[in-house]
């Protein structure tokens, strides 16, 4: 386990070495994530302008969605993805031959090969937006209510590395995957919304299939103090049985892998 | 000229970006149902528009809207900065500069010969829109049903030509992937594909409406639904091709500056 922790350090400094290596991208990385935080906050602003609620969400509230939304959306496109998209290059080249060959876990390695640390922003700009918003609503939550809305982010962030997970197997049977990350990502896209606006089908699907809802909506509803308790623990159960199952299908496709390579 | 030799090549062109399209279909459905944000955001409006009207659209207005602009993004769009810049960055454009067309053209028949596939995937979405809506949220008018259906070409050429002329600046710039990353995020907003640009601040409207974007999405889109007259259907197709023709020409001025920097390194 130590080991493992001494891995992590190691490739977190590599990927921040890197970083630092080009320093005009990381500054215009940077201002650019700056920048779309605001930019796609615009159509909200559009929307709640003309009336106080939709679906029983106030603009505060709904911008609380939006800031997990972001916040995930960093995660995703800062520490998850990164790495994962390197994988279909190496599967596609037959070089992860020399990431198995590594005498640790390969899932392990592979996912923590690559982060993006000026993506570290888009957390400062969801917690200004948490900040904001709850100084909109002119109330601080209960330590209770914060202490459900961390547990659900954690699930949150477990979910979503599963679900990136079980795209990058596919990868193992279909070949061409930046296809796959796009779609992951467009439909990713709709957990910025706060789940009630959706309705019948939708719902269903970004609830269960796609726990879009569980991801961006539970954890800002337990901030509002809104969440049963019962519903936190159906969450963190779904969450846990869903990395279980993205951990297993991870070793059936691995067992799917042929070298390209000789 | 090498033009008539290059219209006499042009079907022939097709006809291999059509192979290769139904060659890779499964990925070319992929690419398809990514564009699924029309259907969130109508999920959305809907909830919105059945608590109460939002200006003057209503659910049903909605309905028509958001399948509009389905129909139209799938039938415009242009990828081909993808494929400029992997063919720049990888030194495989020198093939295509070999050939006795101009690169472009051969790109441009790419993205064309795509569009039969690209209709059957919106061949029900519109067959869903006229038995949903029941053919009454849909233009009768045939001027304006032909303006509708130039103006899709209209949009594609933009699209084409601006997609085009990013990747070209992949010559200049080592990151142009995030020039067009800025004009998309410009477009989800400005283009009314997201939103209806009626539904915008007064002032903002008026911004879109100037602006290009509005003639790849909510022109054509107005016109399908018939939120257009004929006048002012003619009107915003003559400023579609104006700022199409504009964009092709800029365009082949900055291939032709911009090729002259390209190098291929072989063994």
């Amino acid at each position: 386990m130590m080991r493992y922790v001494r891995l992590l350090g190691v490739q977190l400094r590599a990927s921040f070495q890197l970083a630092m290596q080009y320093r005009v991208d990381f500054l215009v990385g940077g201002t650019m994530s700056l920048f779309w935080l605001t930019w796609n906050l615009l159509p909200m602003v559009i929307l709640w302008r003309s009336r106080p609620a939709i679906a029983g969400w106030t603009f505060p509230e709904a911008l609380l969605v939006a800031a997990w939304f972001t916040l995930l959306r960093g995660l995703l496109e800062g520490a998850v993805q990164p790495s994962l998209i390197a994988v279909v290059e190496h599967i596609r080249k037959g070089t992860l031959d020399f990431v198995l060959l590594k005498p640790a876990d390969a899932q392990f390695l592979i996912s923590t090969s690559k982060f993006e640390p000026w993506r570290a922003l888009d957390a400062l700009g969801a917690c200004g937006m948490m900040w904001y918003a709850l100084h909109a609503l002119g109330r601080s939550p209960r330590p209770m209510h914060f202490a459900m809305a961390l547990a659900l982010t954690v699930a949150s962030a477990a979910l979503l590395y599963a679900l990136a997970i079980l795209v990058v197997s596919a990868a193992f049977w279909v070949v061409r995957l930046d296809n796959l990350i796009y779609l992951f990502n467009s439909v990713f896209d709709a957990g910025r919304w706060p789940a009630a606006v959706f309705r019948g089908a939708w719902r269903l699907l970004f609830t269960f299939v796609i726990p879009l809802a569980l991801m961006t909506t539970y954890p800002a509803e337990a901030l509002l103090g809104r969440l049963a308790p019962s519903t936190l623990g159906l969450a963190l159960g779904g969450a846990a049985l869903f990395t279980l199952a993205a951990r297993l299908v991870w070793l059936r496709a691995i067992g799917h892998y042929t070298s390209a390579s000789s | 000229m090498s033009l008539r030799r290059a219209l006499r090549a042009y079907p022939t062109l097709l006809r291999i970006g059509l192979a290769e399209a139904v060659a890779y279909r499964a990925e070319f459905l992929v690419w398809m149902l990514s564009m699924t944000m029309p259907l969130v955001m109508l999920a959305l409006m809907k909830t919105m528009a059945d608590e109460a009207p939002v200006g003057r659209f209503t659910a049903a207005t909605f309905v028509s809207y958001y399948l509009a602009t389905l129909i139209v993004r799938q039938m415009s769009g242009a990828w081909v900065v993808w494929e400029l810049i992997r063919e720049i960055r990888e030194g495989t454009l020198a093939l295509r500069l070999l050939r006795p067309i101009h690169p472009l053209l051969g790109h441009s028949a790419d993205s064309l010969a795509a569009l039969p596939m690209r209709a059957l995937v919106s061949l029900p979405v519109a067959v869903i829109l006229l038995v949903t809506t029941g053919g009454s949220r849909v233009s009768h008018d045939p001027v304006v049903l032909a303006c509708f259906v130039a103006s899709l070409f209209g949009a594609w050429l933009l699209n084409f030509a601006v997609s085009a002329m990013i990747g070209t600046l992949g010559l200049y710039l080592e990151s142009s992937i995030s020039i067009w990353e800025l004009w998309l995020g410009c477009f989800m907003l400005f283009s009314g594909y997201l939103l209806p640009l009626e539904l915008f601040p007064h002032w903002l409207e008026r911004l879109a409406r100037v602006l290009p974007f509005a003639y790849l999405q909510a022109v054509p889109v107005e016109m399908l639904t018939g939120l257009h007259t004929r006048a002012s259907a003619l009107r915003a197709l003559a400023w579609q091709w104006t700022y199409a023709a504009a964009a092709v020409t800029a365009m082949l001025l900055l291939w032709r500056r911009a090729v002259k920097r390209f190098a291929a390194y072989g063994g």
